[in-house]
């Protein structure tokens, strides 16, 4: 039975893929191809609905046909509980792509006496087969034979020739089982199906249920070994593998605004790229809130859609809150650009919550998601739970290229390591503010600064802002011989620098004058210098000329009379 | 076997000749001729042959003998070795005590 799978001869394990979101990832391709896999789990954990599910998509997606065989429910029910995931199977059914046959065992109207056998199920199995030909089969919960049936010894023979029989037919098989107490099923099916086996689970932790599924077995290949959790919405069921994450959608490089002035220009690019998420961290009271209330407003403003998830504040409160700063969030939802949608994180399990966020986006197609606060969702399930659910979650805002705000609530702590919450998130974001106090001096300020922004380059400073009537205020930064100066310090820095630099003033001032009078006495200086050269050069002039005379003179008495000849 | 609607309908459901079903009808046929004579009427249906009809009776097993009339529907399965307890089962026996 066993097959040898080598990675020399390439053999490729034949497997049918189940078409069910996530769960062909984990086991690799699907069920075995031709042989029964026993789903087994408690009540109400989805059992049905998977094999159903594993039907329909057969019929849709791979053009192979199904019988499902129901021990439990009526086809009537059957029909109308897939209604609901949007499935026909009436169509389907006149399509002659399904056979739906309900096996029903009246106990009562049943009496046993003798030999028998249970040709009449695989001739019923048979005939359905061979009507549309199917390639899939399910049998949903085959243990209400038991409870029908007294002879058990004849059933196990039977069941033993049933799987056997239906690897004979060829059919990919499910065969769903009750879970029991210390086995898989309660009948011991397993013993039966032993080529793959599923369990689902259904669990509460603190009073939040959330579902999961495993692979106990799949001889012949490798599979996901985890417990991965899976949700039922109106698509059905989907597992989330978070392992096995495509990262492969499309990147932009348009900016977006962060809608609170002076943080633009803190990033190189001037604001988020489009599609992008960005977590803002900080300590109780630092304005988080009010940040991505302004990222929410600035993206209204530009006539796009944004949908804000708030866990902690009901809209009304935060219309208020945030009209209390000269921010008007009210027009917006007015024009249907801003849905604000409140819940407690309790409210249901993580899942339940994906899924909201889910069908939200899908209806209303928002560019924008703004999620308040995210670390409130820790609450609901452990770290792990919580943070394969933020990977689906930005998982699937990014493939919608929808730009994403989360803000997260930081622990006051010394050390300014990153507690849970931001741990969980940090490495899935691309930026990463923080708004945190900066305490000293017996008051407390709020500074925001960029902890990351991948693919765009950012000040390194912190800023300090303010929240005034009207509005968030970042603060132009102060440098203090021991760094960034805040609040009180500031303002003494500010009053300091300010009487330093009318001090230096008067000081340039007093130069100034002191240069124009030292010209002045130098100018007067060179103009007495100047006289007194002149009158020199007069005086003198007058002994040359005098000089000149005199030797004039004295040459014509020397000359006179042989001018006279 | 008489024409009109027989007091009693039975079916017995079987695949193939197989012993279990020859064994169920030879049976069926000897408790119904000793208890039912003249009221009676027994249909075969081979399932072999005709596989659809399994779903209406909501056959499983094989042999299966299913009472149509009188009313409720009343099914056993086996080879209707245990005499006794077919009769209780098909309720005849009540049925003749009554008479």
């Amino acid at each position: 039975m066993e097959k040898v799978k080598s990675s020399k001869s390439k053999f490729i394990f034949p497997k049918t893929p189940t078409g069910v979101e996530g769960l062909d990832e984990i086991t690799e391709g699907g069920f075995p191809k031709g042989r029964p896999t026993l789903i087994c789990g408690g009540a109400g954990c989805g059992k049905t609905l998977l094999s159903m599910q594993f039907l329909i998509k057969g019929i849709t997606e791979f053009n192979e046909n199904g019988v499902f065989m129901s021990f439990e429910e009526p086809t009537k029910d059957l029909t109308l509980n897939v209604k609901s995931l949007g499935f026909d199977l009436d169509k389907f059914k006149a399509d002659k792509k399904l056979v739906i046959d309900h096996v029903r065992i009246e106990r009562s109207e049943i009496d046993e006496t003798g030999e028998y056998d249970l040709e009449g199920l695989f001739i019923r199995l048979g005939h359905a087969i061979d009507t549309v030909k199917a390639k899939r089969v399910v049998l949903d919960t085959l243990e209400a034979l038991f409870s029908g049936l007294d002879n058990q010894a004849i059933l196990r023979a039977e069941l033993r020739r049933l799987f056997h029989w239906l690897k004979d037919k060829g059919v990919t098989a499910i065969i769903t089982g009750e879970r029991g107490e210390s086995t898989l099923t309660r009948q011991g099916l397993e013993e039966y199906v032993s080529d793959c086996v599923i369990l689902l689970d259904h669990r509460v932790i603190e009073q939040v249920s959330t579902r999961r599924l495993r692979i106990v077995k799949y001889r012949g290949t490798t599979h996901g070994t985890n417990e991965y959790p899976f949700l039922i919405d109106k698509d059905g069921i989907s597992v989330l593998p978070i392992t096995s994450l495509k990262l492969d959608h499309k990147v932009s490089t348009d900016i977006v605004s962060t809608g609170v002035p002076g943080l633009d220009d803190m990033f190189i690019g001037g604001g988020f790229f489009k599609g992008s998420n960005v977590l803002v961290s900080g300590t109780a009271g630092t304005a988080k809130t009010t940040v991505a209330a302004y990222f929410a407003n600035e993206q209204c403003r530009k006539k796009q859609r944004v949908v804000y998830f708030a866990f902690e504040e009901s809209p009304q409160q935060l219309l208020r809150n945030m009209r209390s700063i000269g921010l008007d969030l009210e027009p917006h939802i007015q024009k249907g650009l801003l849905q604000i949608h409140s819940s407690r994180p309790t409210l249901n399990g993580l899942e339940l919550h994906l899924l909201t966020l889910r069908k939200i986006i899908k209806e209303y197609n928002p560019t924008t998601v703004i999620i308040d606060p995210i670390s409130n969702l820790i609450s609901v399930g452990s770290p792990h739970e919580v943070r394969s659910m933020l990977v689906r979650l930005i998982d699937m805002l990014k493939l919608n290229n929808i730009t994403s705000m989360f803000t997260s609530l930081g622990k006051e702590s010394y050390d300014s390591r990153p507690d849970l919450a931001e741990e969980s998130v940090s490495s899935l974001v691309d930026t990463w503010v923080t708004v945190r106090d900066i305490e000293g001096i017996g008051e407390r300020n709020r500074g925001i600064y960029i902890i990351k922004s991948r693919g765009m380059g950012h000040s390194n400073q912190v800023r300090e802002f303010i929240i005034r009537n009207d509005g968030l205020h970042l603060l132009d930064v102060e440098l203090g011989p021991n760094g960034i100066l805040t609040g009180a310090a500031r303002k003494t820095n500010e009053l300091q620098r300010k009487v330093s630099q009318l001090k230096l003033q008067n000081e340039m001032d007093r130069k100034d004058r002191e240069i124009s009078r030292k010209r002045k006495v130098l100018e007067a200086n060179i103009a007495a210098l100047n006289n007194e050269f002149e009158s020199v050069q007069e005086e003198l002039s007058i002994l040359k000329a005098t000089e000149q005379l005199h030797s004039k003179l004295l040459s014509e008495t020397k000359t006179g009379k042989p001018k006279k000849k | 076997m008489s024409k009109q609607v027989a007091e009693w309908q039975l079916l017995l459901y079987i695949a193939g000749q197989t012993p279990k079903s020859v064994k169920a009808l030879s049976n069926i046929k000897k408790y119904a001729e000793e208890h039912l004579a003249g009221k009676y009427t027994i249909e075969i249906v081979d399932l072999l042959k005709n596989p659809q009809l399994a779903e209406n009776d909501q056959i499983l097993a094989v042999p299966t003998l299913v009472r149509k009339l009188p009313e409720p529907i009343r099914k056993i399965i086996g080879d209707l070795s245990n005499e006794e307890k077919v009769l209780v089962g098909l309720n005849i026996k009540s049925t003749v005590q009554s008479n």
